[in-house]
């Protein structure tokens, strides 16, 4: 069991997951609330990751990101390095890899709080800001918590896109999934089976406070 | 009568696609390969599907049971392992080239590599360096003993890049995110980078040599075109190609 890669992968998945509160919840606000008639070519692009292959991202952060881009080049002159085979370059690339599964909860659990009490709380002198803060956000706990975890989850088992640009260094980019695959490709297999129980069952914990948060009464069948 | 044809037909069907073997090439013959393949095909009509990968990776695939017919290495150890595993027939085994590794920088570096030699990776403006996965190919654990030899391998592993094969380790420093890259010769000529960069070709007496050996895999049930590859493998013409992608000739066999 590699414990460097296994906490470095933690490591990540939670400044990833913590990164995509902040950004998420302006984004899922505006996809609630606003009226622009254009809104669904948004949704579309932030829902993107789910079905692009992480090969893709891997490509442009490679190519697209790489010192041979004006992008690339400015990163470069600010940070003195390129964002491939860096920790950094690991957060970006799965910043946009786990953005949906933040993004959508957070949106679903908004949109699904009762307009009255947005109404009511308008009509109390509330503005839009205190409105939010009070009443939608304490509404969307469930939501909120889900976000939170899907991308943290999502994050953890992320592979394409480390393979592509993380240059497997140890301490810095060798992730559990790539220490997996190295341990898979030299026949490891008692090595690769741990480690892979480890994220087995913290993926099964992950996801089930996912569903705990969000259990709800059964549904009353016609049927019984 | 038209039973007769039906059997002609199944027949010919499945002599039709007896023709064609799947190759599992190491990935430093990914620009090589696919013009002899041409080559081959153009001359006897059979086609070829061609996988490449880490000769590790490979292996451990046959292992698994992929379904190859001829492995080509990047080196002799791998083959011999399959072979003494069962999983390979020893009377292939042949060495069809010898790989050499060489330190290539992109256009754009400032680097003397004619001058510096392999001390240009202690130049504090190479960042990174590429090399291929030291456990799972060939060239990776060449580029290790490489540095090893020239006693530099402490002061540049912390700016050490893996590439999970040597073609991945070649984009590193084609793509510019690593600024230099001990790659194989077979990368540096391929025509994808030829113009695109230099190269400082590795002295042999720096790492074991690369004796890059083909077996034909025991489970193919196509043991006759699998074999009849191989002999194409020693043809003067596959020679030459071999040649011209920067690959020396081992002649004796086994």
């Amino acid at each position: 069991m590699n414990w460097q890669a296994f906490w470095l992968t933690v490591r990540l998945a939670a400044i990833v997951s913590t990164l995509l509160v902040a950004i998420g919840i302006p984004i899922a606000y505006w996809l609630t609330y606003s009226r622009w008639r254009w809104k669904f070519l948004v949704e579309a692009a932030v829902a993107l990751p789910i079905v692009l292959p992480p090969t893709v991202l891997g490509f442009y952060v490679l190519v697209a990101l790489g010192s041979r881009s004006p992008l690339g080049r400015w990163w470069e002159s600010l940070t003195g390095h390129t964002l491939a085979f860096t920790f950094e370059g690991l957060v970006i690339g799965s910043l946009l890899y786990s953005l949906p599964f933040a993004v959508q909860p957070f949106a679903a659990s908004f949109g699904a709080v009762d307009r009255k009490l947005l109404h009511a709380s308008a009509s109390l002198g509330h503005s839009p800001a205190q409105t939010f803060r009070r009443i939608v956000l304490p509404l969307s706990k469930a939501g909120l918590v889900t976000g939170f975890a899907l991308s943290f989850a999502h994050t953890l088992g992320e592979f394409g896109v480390v393979l592509m640009v993380g240059g497997n260094i140890p301490g810095v980019t060798r992730t559990i999934s790539i220490d997996i695959y190295d341990q898979v490709q030299t026949a490891n297999y008692a090595s690769a089976n741990q480690t892979a129980l480890v994220l087995l069952i913290l993926s099964f914990v992950v996801l089930s406070i996912v569903y705990g948060v969000n259990r709800r009464p059964w549904v009353v069948a016609p049927w019984r | 009568m038209k039973q007769l044809l039906a059997l002609l037909l199944l027949l010919s069907s499945s002599f039709a696609t007896a023709q064609e073997i799947t190759v599992a090439a190491a990935a430093d013959m990914s620009a090589a390969l696919p013009q002899l393949v041409d080559a081959y095909t153009k001359k006897t009509g059979h086609t070829v599907k061609l996988s490449f990968g880490a000769s590790g990776n490979l292996t451990n695939q046959i292992r698994n049971g992929a379904p190859f017919d001829v492995f080509l290495s990047a080196d002799e150890d791998y083959p011999q392992q399959l072979i003494a595993e069962g999983l390979a027939s020893k009377d292939t085994l042949y060495r069809y080239a010898v790989g050499r590794l060489v330190l290539w920088v992109p256009s754009d570096s400032p680097l003397d590599l004619s001058k510096l030699g392999i001390k240009a990776l202690l130049d504090p403006s190479v960042k990174k360096i590429s090399i291929a996965n030291p456990a799972t190919a060939p060239y990776g654990r060449a580029a290790a003993a490489t540095l090893r030899h020239f006693g530099i391998y402490d002061q540049v592993s912390s700016r050490l890049v893996v590439g999970e094969n040597i073609s991945q380790a070649a984009q590193f420093v084609e793509s510019g995110n690593a600024q230099a890259g001990l790659i194989a010769l077979s990368h540096a000529l391929a025509p994808a980078m030829k113009d695109k960069g230099r190269y400082w070709t590795v002295p042999l007496d720096a790492y074991p040599t690369l004796n890059q050996a083909a077996v034909v895999l025991s489970k193919s049930k196509q043991q006759d075109a699998a074999r009849k590859f191989l002999e194409f493998l020693r043809s003067p013409e596959a020679a030459s190609l071999l040649r011209s992608y920067g690959f020396s000739l081992q002649v004796e066999e086994h």
